[in-house]
């Protein structure tokens, strides 16, 4: 099982990302579940998700506690919460930022990860490039996918697709392609390095 | 079709499917995505004749449901928590005029303190209203319940409540099999009311009853409830024909044969505990789950036949009898008499607290490991953080849950 925690903030899509992400593991016939961590989500105020993926059904009911990988929509909050909390040795970190792990202060914790497991990718301006606004979530995913390579960039389309319509799903679609490529970059770049 | 979507909205399109028609709700908090999905469905048409009121109080949404039910429609409405106690009134008329109103309670904490959260005390304290009580444990059988509540309503003329765990089911994305209309439909015949409010044909329904026949009227309303545990398996049965997947019926074992210890649970927390079993299972130690789906009426004789002599049982329970102890633990002692079964309560996961497995492990070890018989009257909580109690006590603030 591949467990998922999603930080962000209300008015971020946190809740949607994390059904997108189940979505996206149903399209490729495998099991999924997504479900908010049921605070009284107000917008600005942080926000937790959690998704978990199988291969056999899921009856796990409790909050993830030990992700395999964590997914920062809004870095303001690293030095708020713990969102590092019950990371896996071998999990994953991407962080929606322009800046680099280091600039965070984030490079130890990356230094601690198998190399090219904690990543950053710009995806508010991706989102406000591709869609005209800044909603980081759908663009994460693609990062995601490309991060971990558990899902194809093409589930995360099919996923954005059935939950958006018209210029909304294509601005997300390509948000989330042009993170994908973005991470493919940046970690092919850290392999070679 | 099975599709990933939210517990909610697989709950309205179930519900949906099941041709009500009238539907009502107080669409304020507290309250699920369901009557907002109802309501979706409803504006499109695809329901018509259906109609679906909003009104101003959930004491006025089970108003509009008894009133509704009575003309012979079949009816349906949601709520929880504050909402379902709102309607505690209206919830013994609807029993008492045997109405088949179908609702579903997406369980929740009561306030004070305000808490948003999922536990069981909503439907636990209403338990006693004449409705039968069905517990869903994930949100497939919260879905498919709906449509044997229908049925089982319409059979026996009683109201049904399908409790489903607020949040943890109703907010939970998963992929979930929404019954085809087909089959829905062969499953579930149009409603045909025993008696009908009528303006042509007036009369009058829950009239005064003195003290010479009022105790053959609830004599009578146990009788039928009852029947409810012949019904519902014969049900579960013929779901399985009709959509070729199990239903829920009374209750659920899970490895319990051969356990020395057996958790007793309603609603998810069972999947957790599933896991639980099966990780200390591999451990080496015996122990089983034991779900009750039908909590009223309460299934005495299919849980007395689940569990044997010797084997301890721990009833984990998600509300609790201030100044008493455990309501399941109450029915449970009561349906155990006689046998070999060494019962402790344990209450958990109140106001939204999860109930983990770590949590469930170290309960369930030291639990199976210790020779003690429990006391009778002993009531514990998982997770109990002691350093909180003495401050509280002593009048200082909670720490804020935001």
């Amino acid at each position: 099982m591949f467990q998922i925690r999603i930080h962000g903030r209300g008015g971020q899509g946190v809740v949607t990302a994390a059904e997108l992400l189940s979505v996206a593991a149903f399209v490729e016939a495998r099991h999924a579940q997504a479900f908010p961590s049921f605070g009284s989500e107000r917008t600005g105020a942080p926000v937790v998700a959690f998704a978990r993926i199988d291969d056999r059904p899921i009856r796990l009911r409790e909050p993830v506690l030990e992700p395999d990988a964590v997914i920062v929509q809004d870095p303001t909050l690293l030095h708020q919460i713990d969102v590092l909390g019950g990371l896996r040795p071998r999990g994953y970190l991407l962080v929606n930022t322009g800046a680099t792990l280091d600039d965070l202060g984030l490079g130890a914790v990356a230094a601690h990860l198998p190399l090219g497991h904690a990543v950053t990718v710009p995806a508010t301006a991706l989102a406000r490039a591709h869609l005209g606004r800044p909603v980081p979530n759908a663009a994460l995913l693609g990062a995601f996918a490309a991060l971990t390579g558990l899902m194809s960039i093409d589930s995360v389309a099919a996923a954005i697709a059935a939950r958006f319509h018209g210029r909304l799903s294509d601005g997300n679609v390509a948000a989330a392609r042009a993170a994908y490529e973005h991470v493919k970059g940046v970690r092919s770049h850290a392999r070679a390095a | 079709m099975r599709a990933q979507r939210e517990g909610s909205q697989a709950v309205a399109l179930t519900v949906a499917r099941c041709r009500p028609e009238v539907i009502c709700a107080y669409p304020i908090s507290p309250q699920t995505h369901i009557v907002e999905g109802l309501s979706a469905i409803v504006a499109t048409g695809e329901l018509a004749p259906c109609e679906f009121v909003n009104v101003e109080s959930e004491f006025a949404a089970l108003s509009v449901a008894i009133g509704a039910s009575a003309a012979g429609a079949r009816t349906y409405t949601a709520t929880a928590s504050q909402g379902l106690l709102f309607m505690a009134e209206a919830l013994w008329n609807a029993s008492g005029l045997g109405l088949p109103i179908v609702m579903t309670v997406a369980n929740r904490a009561i306030g004070a303190p305000i808490n948003i959260w999922n536990d069981h005390s909503d439907a636990m304290a209403l338990r006693d209203c004449g409705w039968i009580q069905l517990y869903a444990q994930d949100n497939q059988e919260a879905a498919d319940l709906h449509i044997l509540a229908f049925r089982l309503a319409e059979e026996l003329s009683v109201p049904v409540m399908v409790c489903v765990d607020g949040f943890v089911l109703t907010h939970a994305f998963e992929a979930i099999d929404v019954a085809e209309q087909e089959l829905v439909d062969r499953f579930l015949p149009p409603y045909r009311p025993r008696q009908v409010l009528d303006p042509q044909a007036p009369v009058t329904i829950g009239a005064m009853v003195g003290p010479e026949a009022f105790t053959e009227v609830r004599y009578l309303a146990d009788e039928t409830q009852r029947r409810a545990l012949t019904v519902i398996p014969r049900l579960a049965e013929e779901f399985t024909t009709v959509f070729g997947r199990r239903s829920a019926s009374l209750i659920s074992p899970y490895r319990t044969e051969d356990a020395d210890l057996v958790v007793v649970a309603l609603g998810s927390v069972l999947g957790t505990l599933a896991e639980t079993v099966d990780e200390l299972r591999a451990d080496g130690l015996r122990v089983g789950a034991l779900g009750i789906t039908t909590f009223r009426p309460f299934p005495t004789g299919a849980i007395r036949a689940a569990l044997h002599d010797g084997q301890r049982v721990i009833a984990l329970e998600r509300a609790f009898s201030i100044g008493s102890g455990g309501v399941v633990s109450a029915d449970l002692r009561a349906a155990l008499a006689g046998m070999d079964c060494p019962l402790s309560t344990v209450v958990a996961g109140l106001g939204g607290r999860p109930i983990t497995r770590p949590s469930l492990r170290r309960l369930i070890a030291e639990t199976a490991r210790s020779s003690d018989d429990p006391a009778p009257q002993q009531l514990t909580f998982l997770d109990l953080d002691r350093d909180q109690l003495p401050r509280a006590r002593g009048g200082g603030a909670w720490p804020s849950s935001a």
